[in-house]
């Protein structure tokens, strides 16, 4: 019994485009082990969320296949398939469209239970809910709120608590923090490693951020115009980049190890 | 100095109620040559700062205090003389540039009409000139993006237009509100480089605003931290981050990706030995 529990095969997503095509995804093959974080991360155009679509069976592959728990989710039949994805759920990017404005915390929080046949309803559903709501870091009671009466972090932690209740096994986060502010940044990724922690819960983690990467990944995987370009432990990639691509990301990232504009570095050159 | 903002308080009018202060008593100064960094995170009045800055606040927001520029107090000035200014003395650019640009308008002609409605130049010379600023913010084959539409563009050499458009006219002062905050890392490193080396060759000042303290060490002589409206603090750029004097500033340095901060932590011993 493998202990992997996502694996993508040779996969590949083809757009066409008038009269060509052009390969999104392009022959990409990835592996999950269960209770771990791939960090996945490219720019725009790297097929990044495409990949994560295609993860969350929202789209179909052009080729290649994707194992969840050794089976192929492209191979199964709807009604099985629609049983299979409470064990994986989504986190967006932006928590003001991927919540219901008109829906209260509660119904947004309680939807993905429409996959489940015997869910809790009435006192039991409040009870869970209101548990989610604090492992999250809000209150049992905001559940009677409105997402407007949320700031943009408090949204993510109840788009985190939407992802939880169905108890999944993948979480497939696409730039989750990538719309908040630096503290509320750091506070949601520390949300997420509590929740692998506590529920042994595996995430991809997409972003274009390799300093997020760096803070919570086990593994990473770098995508440039839909290929893979280096894949390994988290570590060895960042530490040790073998491909220029790589080492271009990497030294691309605004860091605090040089303070000052240029001009104090090149004045020395004759005008 | 060529802007002086004093004690600059900005409130917005409710229907019901008493208004919102969302600024209350900034100050700084800046030079030709210089660029001052504003880091701030959502609600920290930044934004609204800029607008101040170049007379785009909203009828319902009342402003009091100075910004003088070049001497010359804006908050009143009339919407006439507003106008001069904006553009051809203060330039602006905004975060999406997919926004900020006309769709239905070629590249060429959008940084030819802006040096077109402020001087009396030909077509023709406006033409080349908008080509020299195409070349001068480095868009590869800037000869033929002349004929371009903003959606052929990437998001970066749309960037690269906002701001051949914000210098057409030779401003004095560049305001760049997250000019790189929708950009790929890659493309950010290069607009920031052409942003500092126009600040260095043309002597302009520039006020970059960000969230990104990244951003803010590579690119700004000076650096304003804001919360909530008010001044955490103000100072050199390297100071600023490496010897921090406010809390806040300490919190945001500490919310960084330990890779972004990781050459404060060598530097902070050695630091906090000099200082003792």
């Amino acid at each position: 019994m493998s202990k992997k529990i996502l694996e993508i095969i040779g996969l590949t997503r083809e757009f066409g485009i008038g009269n060509s095509t052009m390969k999104a995804v392009d022959n990409v093959s990835l592996s999950l082990e269960k209770g771990q974080i791939l960090g996945v991360v490219g720019e725009s155009g790297s097929g990044k969320s495409t990949l994560a679509r295609i993860v969350m069976a929202l789209d179909k592959p052009t080729a290649g296949n994707v194992l969840f728990e050794n089976e192929d989710i492209f191979a199964l039949s709807a009604s099985k398939l629609r049983r299979l994805r409470s064990n994986f759920q989504m986190i967006f990017q932006d928590p003001y469209g991927s919540l219901d404005p008109r829906h209260k915390i509660s119904r947004i929080i309680a939807e993905p239970l429409h996959l489940e046949a015997n869910a809790p309803r009435g006192k039991a559903l409040r009870d869970r809910i209101g548990k989610l709501l604090e492992e999250v870091g809000l209150a049992a009671e905001d559940m009677d709120k409105y997402p407007h009466e949320f700031s943009g972090g408090q949204r993510q932690r109840v788009a985190i608590a939407r992802a939880l209740i169905t108890k999944p096994k993948l979480i497939v986060a696409d730039e989750a923090t990538s719309a908040l502010d630096l503290t509320v940044q750091a506070q949601i990724l520390k949300l997420i490693l509590e929740m692998r922690d506590t529920h042994g819960i595996s995430v991809l983690f997409i972003t274009h951020n390799i300093g997020v990467v760096d803070e919570i990944c086990d593994s990473v995987a770098v995508m440039q115009s839909g290929k893979l370009v280096e894949t390994g432990p988290v570590r060895q990639v960042l530490d040790n980049p073998r491909e220029s691509y790589t080492k271009r990301l990497l030294s691309a990232e605004p860091t605090l190890d040089k303070i000052g504009r240029k001009k104090h570095q090149v004045s020395e050159s004759p005008p | 100095m060529m802007l002086e903002i004093k004690d600059l308080k900005v409130g917005f009018q409710n229907e019901v109620g008493p208004a919102t202060d969302v600024v209350h008593g900034i100050s700084f100064s800046l030079g030709k040559g210089e660029t001052l960094g504003i880091v701030g995170e959502s609600g920290s009045g930044k934004s609204v700062l800029s607008l101040a800055t170049i007379g785009l606040l909203p009828k319902t927001a009342k402003a009091t205090g100075e910004i003088l520029f070049n001497g010359e107090d804006i908050l009143t000035m009339s919407e006439r003389e507003l106008c001069k200014l904006r553009g051809s003395r203060i330039g602006m650019i905004f975060q999406e540039p997919m926004t900020a640009l006309n769709p239905a308008m070629k590249v060429g002609s959008q940084i030819a009409e802006a040096l077109r409605l402020h001087s009396n130049i030909s077509r023709a010379d406006a033409n080349a000139e908008a080509l020299r600023l195409l070349e001068m913010v480095k868009i590869p084959d800037a000869k033929r993006k002349m004929h371009s539409y903003p959606h052929e563009m990437s998001g970066g050499q749309r960037q690269r237009v906002g701001i051949a458009i914000a210098l057409s006219l030779k401003p004095d002062l560049l305001i760049a509100d997250e000019p790189t905050t929708a950009l790929d890392v890659t493309v950010q490193a290069e607009i920031l480089d052409i942003l500092d080396d126009l600040v260095t060759e043309l002597g302009i000042a520039l006020i970059l605003i960000s969230h990104d303290l990244g951003v803010i060490a590579r690119i700004a002589d000076r650096t304003l931290v804001m919360y909530r409206g008010n001044e955490m603090e103000q100072g050199e750029t390297e100071r600023v981050l490496r010897q921090p004097s406010h809390d806040y500033t300490r919190k945001l340095l500490s919310a960084l990706p330990r890779r972004a901060r990781a050459g404060l932590d060598v530097m902070a011993p050695t630091t906090l030995g000099d200082s003792v």
